[in-house]
């Protein structure tokens, strides 16, 4: 038997009761590839990946490893076999070290049985000096940016002995570079002899670093191709089982009169430091204003402003003519506007409430939903399930709580939640962050046809592609202010990235 | 399927394993358990006046427990019950008993109006302290127990007038327009010290059953509860919100005080120490979940293992040793998270096949 794979995974089944999630699945990985697995939200990517990790057992198929048919029951036993995961949610304690978070749990002892640190940093190093993973082993992880703690993340599984690494959508939390730096990392792993699996939903994350790319559908494994082999349009229509347009249709804007009026605006972040300096902008009824910009060059602050969450230091906030720079965020909705919020489980939804009671959190002390202060549970219901029906949210029904939908399907739920008011002015954050080309394409269209009937249109986004598609001007924020308002026909990824960084056009 | 029978199930496992250690106490110290729990049961619920001595003891924890699971549900841990619960007795008694004459419907309303009153604004203060400067209600709660108890000692000591006491630590007895038993209760319940508390409890079980199940105020404590930034977010105020369940809370806590005090004792006493139906109130609510339904049950349990326990005795069981084995039995139900946690990972199991 030759050993061509470092890992097999034959005819995989997993059942949880009745629903089967990985339905005879076959992965293989070559040594020293990076091999995306590509599938929609809930195709059964993670577990088929946590039965790796040793985190779920398979009910059917074999797992082999270099040859050897393995039994992997525990973590612990997927770390002596050489694998391990890069979680997307990363398992660190912020107030120990970079050091301390890395040996935690095997740490290296001296002969008196104290932790021996200086023996532990030194040998980080070297691992970070041979992968080029930059990081300052005795900074606390609760200082160091995303990208750093991620980085940390790999050398925990490097310190264990891991020569295969799986990354669970690790790009999702991270900015254009802190990606463009993991990508490049990634590639010196394999080239050191380290196998990888990508865990992904963007192609062009396979694109650039991933040789084979195995696509899941809904558990089934559908193909496995070398990656130069295959188009995106392939790819796409593989995961989802049906062909995908990328480019969002739509007719020439027809912008009106200005709904949503900033001038001037100052808003302070948390430890009182401006995040918003002196920000101006307009966005009038007909058109998508999409504002581009780095992670935390004050996009958050902004929209928190606007619909009333944070306080404004200074400046003004205009909503149809009304002065609402210090109005409360009801009084705000209740001048006809909608506000999808960045994070869906943070702001967007109560995860425990049912779907139903979450599709009311707009409209629960207004009739018909309530009167007199009593709630009406069966308006509440029938208006979910139209709703659910209306925006193709899938799940199992509306009374179940709204953890129990996947990611695409909770936003498809806030996005619902907030068109359905017909508001005049709809605010969106990173409306389609974590959901896989299927719900993108939807959602985006949506915006689209809210823009057609006439609405005013906010999006922020830090994905320039998503930018470029929906907006019909960019507005770019960069240290807090806007720092060039561009038409998207008339712009490259190349400019953006440029006035995103503070640079200005020639 | 389990989940459905898991909310009856887990506190029933409870029960049984603190029953279990509460035996093997017996045994270790060379007593009976059988005799021991045999004791308990006939003392319980072999005479009528026992069974009224039981819904006696039952009202004033429903309140109590009502008045945590309200708090618990705006995330609010309020473990100020005790304080809460004395208030309104004391001013419930000082009304009663600075207003003896008054008909009996107005004065008994009078009493329940002064001690929810007492308990809300003994509930507010911790509320407003934690919304508006963030306080921790935990720590606030505690201490306010404290200030709330010799503030209260105080009130009876030197400001209740002179011809109100029965000697130095304690009030005479309140008019019988005032006391919450009844001729036809006592009649009933050969002559035990039920009173119509009992009535009240059940009427504000069906009102915070309804309070959640219902209203936007319930659907407002419940989001704030469960995630302040997505209650925020939905225009609600979660401040306000914090404030009104702990008013609710407290005044809830301070009616149960007002039945224990009018309904059980009859007068206002100088206490040494906090209210126990504030606490066992809290254990009341965690064996039931916090549901308002299911409160009346989880009570009905504590107060027949109240009155039980005193027949352990018999069994020549040292009363030590049945408080022992009473609170391996509250113990356990503080610790029932252990059973949800079996329940799960053998469900887990079973789904993996």
């Amino acid at each position: 038997m030759t050993h061509d794979y470092v890992i097999e995974m034959r005819d995989i089944t997993k059942r949880f009761g009745e629903f089967v999630a990985n339905d005879h699945i076959n992965l293989n990985v070559k040594k020293g590839e990076i091999h995306a697995l590509l599938g929609e939200n809930g195709a059964g990517k993670s577990t088929l990946m946590n039965m790796l990790a040793g985190l779920l057992e398979p009910t059917s198929g074999e797992i082999v490893i270099n040859g050897q048919s393995v039994t992997i029951e525990s973590p612990s036993k997927a770390a002596q076999l050489g694998i391990g995961m890069v979680h997307q949610h990363f398992m660190l304690v912020d107030a120990f070290t970079v050091t301390e978070n890395i040996i935690l749990g095997s740490e290296t002892t001296n002969a008196a049985g104290m932790i021996d640190l200086k023996k532990a940093t030194a040998e980080i190093t070297a691992l970070s000096k041979k992968y080029g993973l930059e990081v300052d082993p005795t900074a606390k992880v609760a200082d160091i940016s995303v990208g750093a703690q991620q980085r940390v993340e790999i050398l925990k599984t490097l310190y264990r002995g891991a020569d295969l690494l799986i990354f669970d959508e690790p790009t999702a939390v991270l900015t254009p570079d802190e990606i463009a730096e993991l990508l490049k990392i990634m590639k010196v792993l394999v080239a050191e002899g380290k196998s990888i699996v990508l865990i992904t939903h963007k192609l062009d994350e396979i694109r650039a670093v991933a040789d084979r790319v195995t696509v899941i559908r809904r558990g089934k494994s559908i193909e496995t191709v070398d990656v130069a082999g295959a188009t995106n349009d392939d790819l796409a229509e593989w995961m989802v089982g049906r062909s995908v347009s990328f480019k969002t249709e739509k007719i020439a804007p027809n912008p009106k009169e200005v709904v949503l009026s900033i001038e001037n605006l100052v808003v302070n972040e948390n430890r009182g430091i401006p995040a918003v300096k002196n920000l101006s902008l307009d966005v009038r009824a007909g058109e998508i204003v999409g504002i581009a910009g780095i992670d935390g060059n004050g996009q958050s602050e902004l929209i928190q402003a606007i619909t009333g969450l944070r306080r404004a230091k200074s400046g003004k906030i205009t909503i149809k003519g009304v002065d609402v720079t210090h109005y409360s965020p009801r009084k705000i909705t209740e001048l006809s506007v909608g506000h999808v919020p960045e994070d869906r489980h943070r702001d967007g939804m109560i995860l425990d409430m049912t779907v139903a009671e979450n599709f009311a959190l707009q409209t629960y002390y207004k009739e018909p939903i309530s009167k007199n202060g009593i709630l009406n549970y069966s308006k509440i219901n029938e208006k979910a399930r139209q709703l659910m029906e209306e925006f193709d949210v899938r799940g199992a029904g509306e009374l179940i709580p709204g953890k129990s939908l996947s990611g695409g399907n909770q936003q498809k739920a806030v996005i619902a939640r907030e068109i359905d008011r017909d508001p005049d002015l709809l605010i969106v954050s990173q409306p389609t962050r974590g959901l896989d080309v299927g719900a993108i394409e939807y959602i985006r269209k949506r915006l689209i046809a809210e823009r057609d009937k006439g609405k005013a249109v906010l999006v922020v986004s830090f994905e320039l592609d998503e930018i470029l598609d929906v907006s019909d001007r960019i507005a770019v924020i960069h240290d807090g202010s806007i720092h060039g308002i561009v038409l998207p026909a008339e712009t490259t990824k190349q400019e953006l990235g440029m006035l995103m960084a503070g640079g200005h056009l020639k | 399927m389990l989940k459905k029978y898991e909310s009856i199930l887990i506190p029933l496992m409870a029960v049984l394993s603190g029953l279990l250690l509460g035996a093997v106490v017996m045994l270790v110290f060379g007593y009976d358990p059988i005799w021991g729990y045999e004791e308990l049961f006939y003392t319980a619920f072999g005479s009528v006046k026992n069974i009224g001595e039981i819904f006696r003891a039952v009202a004033p924890l429903v309140f109590t427990a009502l008045g945590f699971a309200v708090a618990s549900r705006a995330g609010f841990f309020n473990v100020g019950l005790s304080g809460q619960a004395l208030v309104g007795w004391v001013f419930a008694g000082w009304f009663a008993l600075a207003n003896p004459d008054m008909p009996r419907p107005i004065l008994i309303l009078g009493t329940v109006i002064v001690a929810m009153l007492a308990g809300g604004i003994a509930g507010a203060i911790p509320g407003f302290l934690r919304a508006f400067l963030g306080t921790s209600e935990v720590i606030v709660t505690i201490m306010m127990n404290y200030i709330l108890l010799y503030f209260s000692n105080h009130i009876i000591r030197d400001v209740f007038a002179d011809e109100l006491m029965k000697n130095t630590d304690s009030s005479i007895n309140v008019s019988a327009n005032a006391s919450y038993q009844t001729e036809w209760l006592r009649a009933l319940t050969d002559n035990s010290r039920m009173n119509i508390g009992i009535f009240f409890a059940l009427i504000a079980v069906f009102v915070i059953w309804f309070l959640f199940a219902k209203t936007t105020l319930g659907f407002e404590i419940r989001a704030a509860g469960l995630n302040p930034t997505a209650a925020d977010y939905a225009g609600m105020s979660t401040k306000r919100t914090i404030v009104l369940s702990m008013v609710i809370s407290g005044a809830l806590a301070g009616l149960g005080g007002a039945v224990q005090g009018l309904g059980t004792f009859q007068n206002v006493y100088i206490q040494s120490s906090n209210l126990d139906i504030g606490f066992n109130g809290m254990s009341v609510a965690l064996l039931a979940s916090n549901s308002p339904l299911g409160i009346p049950f989880a009570a009905f349990l504590f107060g027949a293992l109240q009155v039980g326990s005193s027949g352990m005795v018999r069994a020549q069981i040292p009363p030590e040793l049945v408080n022992v084995v009473t609170a391996s039995i509250i113990f356990f139900i503080g610790v029932k998270y252990i059973f949800e946690q079996l329940l799960k990972s053998k469900r887990f199991a079973k789904g993996g096949k």
